[in-house]
């Protein structure tokens, strides 16, 4: 026996633990390449327009921090810059979260140490974890490579784009190797693996925002913070721009780093240890604590805090955005025919882009309520018996939950505002408008109560499907105000998404008449789903 | 009111599975009452829908005085409940979760809860997702008998204890009952129940099968005798009360009632004794042997009890 031994048949157990999960990841990350890619394809047809996204995207930094610097201005490049830098995040996460699932998760739950007690080497968890991580991401890259090749990119170039996607995942794979040992717990690895994720982020933003002119206008060379970013790495590689191969002994490099340092620290430290000392809490509750709302706050402030992070980072960038957006729009006739489409149609560009934002920046944070509400059902198939047995009333309990859930969602509208108008301000000079576009921002309020109510009313009736039917609600929205308008869908199917009603600020004016509908129609769906939960068994 | 709980003819089905069928059970005040079942007879729903978690199909429930459907909250601040699985917050130090649940029941005694904090050697510093079973079946019940109420409902309270632990919780539904509280304690150890139960009822498929004072369900306990004599084993099975013996030259083991346990053992005396263990049945058997059926048990014991069974019947 030695410390490899029991690999295999681990690496066959983890693989058919995530039968489902990882497929689905594979395929649904494939999907959004797919989607994103082929729509390139449609809007840069012309010589012109994909020279002129090219000069645009060098000559502005915002563009760059997003999606980082074009190689040249060929459709392939072009697809690589705009399908990369969202999606490589979400492999390295599918990665590292599919690592710490395999090796630290074992740990916590105790399952390691029965597995550890069979005829299993001492480094078999972590290799089999590892095997089966980077064969998903050897798949994944083959399908993005066949996806780029199937829209007609060249052949050297597509494979390499999508061994460029799955680089990357191997990459954080390596690093969850190490964060798992180091944490005692799956969510301090996980926590550990996102911050790092986090700094290669903001390495590759910052040397590709700051990137040097090449002289020619159309292209740049990012500065060195990006070659200290795995991220950056995948899009330095330039596959579609003659790449720069020798670039991927930098991903092999990384991985043979990580996965030594993991087995070193295996070797030394028993099972179920971590090498971070685990955190201490109070010992008796602060009095804010002590109450249903005061309970629901604590355990739904880590979600919003985490959605405000986001969702200022994405509104300031819209500012300058904005600032650019009537020269952006202009290389497209098809990206100003699909503006000008969600923003109301006819009115000046400017204001038809930030309705168009703010309809966009609705429905996103209609993805917090959910998630929010979606609480009360992981509450009750837990704590939430024990809970309702003390001196605490059904109504009461549900309430704080809503409560938190709204209020968090006017919070964030209200700081979509806030971020897109002050960045405005200060990217264009023109501060006057962030009154306004705060208007405009929780005129989306009614709409995310609208779904709200709608899913505190399946909460209240049908818990045990709230999850995925609630989750489909959302979905159903973002497909109707997103493709509706291009697909031309009948009025009637349109009507069917709150989204729908909310007046095209700033563009149209401010009609109190349908948001005070949506409003009628979220309080009497949360009325009722609060009625239902009161009269029906807990569903535990 | 003499009754702190009483239920009649209560019957609750989930789609077509029958959970309880016609129920029926009486907890006096003051007592501690044992509520002894396999998993899955019925023991969590009975005591959810005392707690109007679940709501009663038929029936009439009454506790404290009142409908635990219609009157939850005002019932609740005076009774305090243990889940048989405790849940807590996975970020939520051991120490919040005991004052929360102390808080929302409507306060409790500081004193005695840092007291069993001591008792049960808990560490409430410690998030409760690094917490073992036995350690949130601690918080849950420390922050149970911290609280001053009437009634205890406790569900299988001691699963994941060690012995230790054990001895803290028994101490712990004994001061209760010194202090005339009311203790609803269901288990599935007969031992348990047998050391701390005034009164047991016992359910099994929904209903209740017996109940009565532990004297009253004497006949249940029939005792298995192990013994082994210098002298060959003979008028054995001439005895009164003497069943299932398994008989080898010297070596027996056989089962005895135990009002006939005085006359056996003055026959045995005779045939000069080596070695004697006797000992109270388990659930199991007694379920086995009284109604002829092997109890549902959880998943991994399930293919146990055919063994078993095969080899005393």
């Amino acid at each position: 026996m030695n410390s490899f031994t029991g690999t295999l048949r681990l690496a066959r157990l983890a693989a058919r633990r995530d039968r489902v999960q990882l497929p689905v990841w594979v395929l649904a990350l494939t999907g959004v390449v797919a989607a994103s890619a082929s729509s390139i394809q449609s809007l840069y047809q012309t010589e012109q327009e994909r020279l002129s996204y090219a000069m645009s995207n060098a000559g502005s930094a915002v563009a760059r921090v997003f999606n980082g610097p074009v190689a040249d201005p060929t459709a392939g490049s072009i697809t690589m810059t705009e399908t990369f830098s969202f999606t490589a995040v979400l492999v390295a996460l599918m990665s590292s979260m599919a690592v710490v699932r395999h090796t630290r998760q074992n740990e916590e739950t105790g399952r390691a140490e029965l597995i550890g007690a069979a005829v299993v080497g001492r480094h078999a968890m972590l290799t089999a974890a590892l095997l089966v991580v980077v064969a998903a991401n050897a798949v994944l890259a083959l399908l993005i490579g066949g996806v780029f090749l199937a829209l007609g990119l060249p052949a050297a170039g597509s494979l390499g784009a999508g061994a460029a996607f799955g680089a990357v995942g191997a990459a954080f794979a390596a690093v969850a190797a190490v964060t798992a040992q180091i944490a005692q717990t799956a969510r301090g690895a996980n926590g550990l693996a996102g911050a790092v994720l986090g700094a290669a982020f903001l390495l590759r933003a910052l040397g590709d925002g700051l990137a040097r002119p090449a002289g020619d206008g159309v292209t740049v060379e990012s500065r060195w913070p990006s070659w200290l970013s795995p991220l950056g790495w995948g899009q330095q590689l330039q596959p579609f721009a003659g790449g720069r191969w020798w670039v991927f002994g930098l991903f092999a490099a990384l991985l043979a780093a990580g996965v030594w340092t993991a087995y070193r620290l295996t070797d030394h430290r028993d099972v179920g240890t971590g090498m971070l000392p685990v955190r201490r809490g109070p010992a008796t509750a602060a009095r804010t604590l002590l109450s249903p709302l005061g309970l629901a706050w604590r355990l739904q402030r880590g979600v919003l805090l985490g959605w405000a992070v986001g969702v200022l980072l994405m509104a300031v960038s819209m500012g300058p955005l904005g600032e650019e957006a009537e020269e952006l729009l202009a290389t497209s006739e098809e990206l100003k025919q699909y503006f000008a489409q969600l923003g109301g149609g006819g009115a000046a560009l400017l204001d038809a882009f930030f309705a168009a934002v703010m309809g966009m920046f609705g429905i996103a944070v209609a993805g917090y309520t959910v998630q929010a509400l979606l609480r009360i059902r992981t509450e009750e198939t837990g704590p939430l018996e024990a809970v309702l047995a003390t001196a605490v009333s059904r109504p009461r309990w549900i309430l704080g939950h809503i409560l938190c859930a709204v209020a968090g969602t006017a919070a964030l509208l209200l700081l979509t505002g806030a971020g897109v108008g002050v960045s405005y301000g200060l990217a264009s000079g023109e501060t006057g408008r962030t009154g306004e576009l705060i208007v405009a921002a929780l005129a989306q309020l009614p709409a995310t109560l609208a779904v709200a109510g709608a899913v505190v009313a399946i909460l209240g009736v049908l818990p045990r499907r709230a999850i995925a039917l609630s989750w489909s609600i959302l979905i159903a929205c973002l497909l109707i105000s997103q493709l509706g308008p291009v697909l031309e869908l009948p009025q009637a199917v349109m009507n069917v998404s709150p989204f729908t009603h909310v007046p095209f600020l700033p563009v149209a004016d401010l009609a109190v008449t349908p948001l005070a509908a949506l409003l009628a129609v979220g309080a009497a769906l949360t009325a009722g789903g609060i009625a239902a939960f009161r009269r029906r068994d807990l569903a535990l | 009111m003499t009754d702190a709980i009483q239920v009649v003819n209560l019957t609750k089905t989930f789609g077509d599975v029958r959970a309880l069928d016609r129920l029926d059970l009486t907890v006096r005040t003051g007592e501690v009452h044992g509520f002894l079942g396999p998993n899955g007879a019925g023991k969590s729903t009975t005591i959810r829908i005392l707690l109007g978690l679940l709501r009663k199909d038929s029936g009439e429930v009454s506790v404290l005085g009142g409908d635990p459907w219609r009157d939850a909250v005002a019932l609740h601040r005076r009774l305090a409940y243990v889940p048989g699985d405790v849940n807590l917050w996975p970020n939520l130090t051991g120490g919040e979760a005991i004052d929360l649940f102390g808080a929302l029941r409507g306060g409790l005694n500081r004193r005695r809860r840092d007291e069993l904090i001591e008792q049960f050697a808990l560490d409430p510093t410690r998030r409760c997702r690094t917490y073992s079973k036995g350690n949130r079946q601690k918080v849950a019940l420390i922050a149970a008998f911290a609280s001053d109420v009437e009634l205890y409902i406790l569900d299988e309270p001691t699963s994941g204890l060690d012995p230790l632990m054990d001895a803290v919780f028994r101490e712990c539904v004994q001061e209760a009952k010194r202090a005339g509280r009311t203790v609803l304690l269901s288990s599935h150890i007969l031992a348990e129940v047998e050391a701390l139960a005034d009164r047991i009822s016992i359910i099994r498929e929904g209903r209740i099968a017996e109940s009565g004072t532990m004297d009253q369900l004497r006949h249940l306990t029939r005792l298995t005798v192990t013994v082994e004599t210098a002298r060959p084993l003979t008028g054995l099975d001439a005895l009164p009360g003497v069943h299932d013996l398994h008989l080898d030259g010297t070596r027996a083991r056989f089962e005895v009632d135990p009002e006939h346990l005085g006359r056996v053992h003055r026959h045995l005396a005779d045939l000069d004794v080596r070695s004697l263990t006797s000992t109270p049945p388990t659930l199991e058997e007694l379920f086995m042997r009284h109604y002829g059926e092997v109890p549902a048990q959880n998943g991994e014991q399930a293919s146990r009890p055919a063994a078993a069974s095969g080899e005393r019947r």
